[in-house]
């Protein structure tokens, strides 16, 4: 046993280090980290709390109903001809996944300051945990709105492309890596910048405008402000969730590889930054 | 040590590590104010982040921790590693366990470490013990099926059963750190990091982590690095030693060897030079200005010594010049011992020094048996005085202190300085009887 664990355990510590080294090997080895992670960020939100995990459900139900009053009802934002209620229902769960993505990880060092100054495991574990965490809530709504929906399938009201439901996780995880993305590059700046942390908050909540979530893409004609939202990442990602989901969605192919080279460019510098901050960010934090 | 240390497996090596800090203000904290020194410096205008009063000079300027360390620790040793403040210790271990890497240099590490740098990691306080058993099992790298494994034996360890699925915001600190420190200690790692963990517990629960420790050491064949202040458990736990210094090591080796070396480096960075037994003094302190002045100790010397170290129960002897301003009928000396320098542990209370003339200097030797001074730093202060008519006394000269001392305590036993104060009585004599008749 002592052998194996002399040859298994080898590590190796330079000065100098690979910009783009993942280490997912180091990450597998953590993945039960993982899961406690994960599963603490359920267990630790909602203890003493009186409706508890209640609340994942409760707020879009929320949100959904206000956004369906204000956009709908008084702005006169039309939905694509999806059921107001269900189309805010599936864009709030949407918009609620990629939201907590970004700003869950912005705050990856700064808040586990202590816990990385003590002891080393990968750090990439608490991003990927926190992105888990995003997804699980994000499937938990969309069983709401499943059930929103069997009522209005069976009124006829809603044509789901139930092929294009596959399209789901790759949409997730298109989605999951983008705002993991830009998450750690603002965690790994928050280290030293602790104002960026309040940017990120509010440039989430714009950026929701910037996105077509509370309206859809197709209600914009030509014009500058349907290119914004061309160039906007998520933008291609949100159509495609809701053109399976809802059946109604503007798919322009030009958008979505453009959204797809943005995700990989955010995410390999999120990585490299990442990985140069953990390395020394104690003796900045 | 020596040849057979080839055929041994390496542990740890360090080659060429260097860490360098920044000194001064790292940054500006926020964008803003960064912004604001970028501008300032554009207009050749004073940094208004400047925090008044600081050097300039520093900022800018590094700081070398660690200044080319290379080790190589083999697989089995125990090694203590010693030194002052900001000799490098802790950033050593930060290094090893991966918290920040170095500004230069390689480091190699065979097998898996356990860092104990702060038991008690990742704890939260809103889930049960068992909870963070295996949240802090899994952040020190175990798996979940390894620590369903040893869960028995943890909680068994940490003598918090009852306590197990209560949230651990409601343990004790005590608790707390118990059942922390048994996660840490069941971790199935070949090297050990231990940064002064035993400050922690009752005093049963600091000897069962040691002995787990020695255990692990001796008997386990584990890997060992400890970082202590207590130079009793570092003689106890450790087979080879080092001594810090300035981001340097200065000696590699025999334990007794480095703590004789520390102590006296030690000494020597308290503003106490270097195996100070002589002493001069002046109107400036250690002399206070509220003697009268009617009579001078104006130097000592600390005899037999070349540093001022002492065992436990070795006699302190020292020699000292008085000089009498004045005629004194019966002159006396008090001696006050302090630990730590504000702990009053005893004193010799009146030495009678006998009759002065005016301008007479007479030099006395004194042989204290300090007898019972454990472990620990002391100072010695000296007080001339007289007595009059009514027997009250007036100070004629203050040493505060004197001189100071360190007591290295005793091998027998682990004094706990901090429930058992600072002075071990004589034993008493215990004799079994037979035979007794007890009433009632």
């Amino acid at each position: 046993m002592e052998d194996r664990s002399q040859s298994t355990y080898h590590t190796h510590i330079s000065s100098k280090h690979r910009l783009l080294s993942l280490n997912l090997k180091e990450v597998w080895r953590y993945r039960d980290l993982i899961a406690l992670f994960t599963r603490r960020n359920f267990v630790v939100t909602y203890k003493q709390t009186i409706l508890g995990p209640a609340w994942i459900l409760l707020t879009p139900l929320f949100s959904s109903v206000v956004h369906a009053i204000v956009f709908n009802g008084i702005a006169g934002i039309g939905t694509d001809g999806v059921p107001t209620f269900l189309f805010y229902l599936c864009s709030n769960a949407i918009w609620a996944f990629f939201a907590s993505c970004v700003t869950s990880n912005a705050n990856t060092f700064t808040e586990n300051a202590y816990v990385f100054g003590k002891v080393y495991f990968p750090r990439l574990t608490t991003p990927i945990s926190n992105v888990i965490s995003a997804g699980i809530r994000f499937l938990i709504q969309m069983l709401l709105v499943i059930l929103f929906m069997t009522y209005f399938l069976i009124r006829g009201q809603v044509h789901p492309n139930w092929l294009a439901w596959l399209m789901i996780p790759v949409e997730l995880v298109h989605l999951g890596v983008l705002g993991m993305g830009f998450g750690i590059i603002v965690s790994s700046l928050t280290t030293k910048y602790r104002d960026l942390t309040v940017l990120v908050d509010f440039g989430v909540s714009l950026w929701m405008y910037a996105t077509p979530i509370v309206y859809p893409l197709s209600t914009l004609g030509e014009g500058w402000i349907r290119t914004i939202l061309l160039i906007n990442p998520v933008t291609s990602a949100v159509e495609m969730l809701r053109y399976a989901i809802l059946g109604k969605g503007t798919l322009l192919w030009g958008s979505y590889a453009l959204s797809w080279a943005i995700t990989i460019a955010v995410a390999a510098f999120g990585i490299m930054i990442f990985n140069k901050v953990e390395r020394t960010f104690m003796d900045t934090v | 040590m020596g040849i057979e240390e080839k055929n041994r497996e390496v542990a740890i090596r360090l080659s060429g590590v260097k860490k360098r800090y920044k000194l001064g203000q790292i940054g500006g904290g926020t964008l803003t104010a960064d912004l604001q020194s970028w501008w300032a410096r554009v207009r050749g205008k004073e940094d208004p982040n400047t925090i008044v009063g600081t050097d300039q000079r520093l900022v800018g300027q590094t700081f070398m921790a660690l200044n080319g360390i290379d080790l190589t620790v083999y697989k089995g040793e125990a090694l203590g590693i010693i030194g002052g403040n900001g000799a490098g210790k802790s950033t050593m271990l930060k290094l090893l366990c991966r918290v920040t890497a170095p500004t230069e240099g390689e480091i190699d590490i065979y097998g898996r470490i356990t860092s104990m740098l702060e038991v008690g990691t990742g704890f939260n306080g809103e889930m049960t013990g068992r909870e963070n058993v295996y949240m802090n099992g899994a952040i020190l790298g175990m798996t979940k099926a390894e620590i369903d494994e040893k869960m028995e034996d943890i909680i068994e360890f940490s003598e918090v059963r009852e306590f197990i699925d209560t949230p651990v915001k409601r343990y004790s600190s005590g608790m707390f750190v118990k059942l922390a420190f048994s996660v840490a200690a069941h971790l199935d790692s070949e090297i050990m990091i231990m940064d002064e963990v035993l400050a922690v517990g009752d005093m049963a629960f600091q000897r069962k982590c040691l002995d787990k420790m020695r255990t692990a050491a001796k008997q386990e064949g584990r890997t060992v690095l400890y970082v202590s202040h207590n130079m009793n458990t570092i003689r106890s736990l450790c087979d080879r030693c080092i001594v810090l210094d300035k981001g340097k090591i200065i000696f590699d080796g025999d334990v007794e060897q480095a703590i004789e070396l520390y102590m006296r480096e030690e000494t020597a960075n308290n503003g106490w030079v270097e195996g100070q037994t002589e002493f001069r003094y002046t109107d400036a302190p250690p002399r206070s200005p509220y003697a009268v002045g009617g009579a001078r100790i104006q130097r000592l010397r600390l005899l037999d010594k070349e540093i001022a170290l002492y065992q436990t129960g070795e006699p302190i002897r020292f020699q000292f010049q008085v000089e009498a301003n004045r005629a004194f009928a019966d002159l006396r000396l008090r001696m006050e011992i302090l630990y730590g320098g504000d702990t009053p542990v005893g004193a010799v209370p009146s030495l009678s020094l006998g009759a002065f003339r005016q301008g007479e200097k007479r030099d006395f030797t004194v042989d204290f048996g300090a007898g019972g001074l454990t472990l620990g730093k002391y100072r010695v202060d000296l007080v001339l005085f007289e007595l009059d008519e009514f027997g009250d006394s007036y100070d004629q000269e203050l040493l505060l202190p004197a001189f100071r001392i360190e007591i290295l305590g005793s091998n027998d036993i682990i004094w706990n300085g901090k429930s058992w104060g600072h002075f071990r009585f004589r034993d008493a004599q215990i004799t079994p009887c037979e035979g007794l008749k007890w009433n009632g």
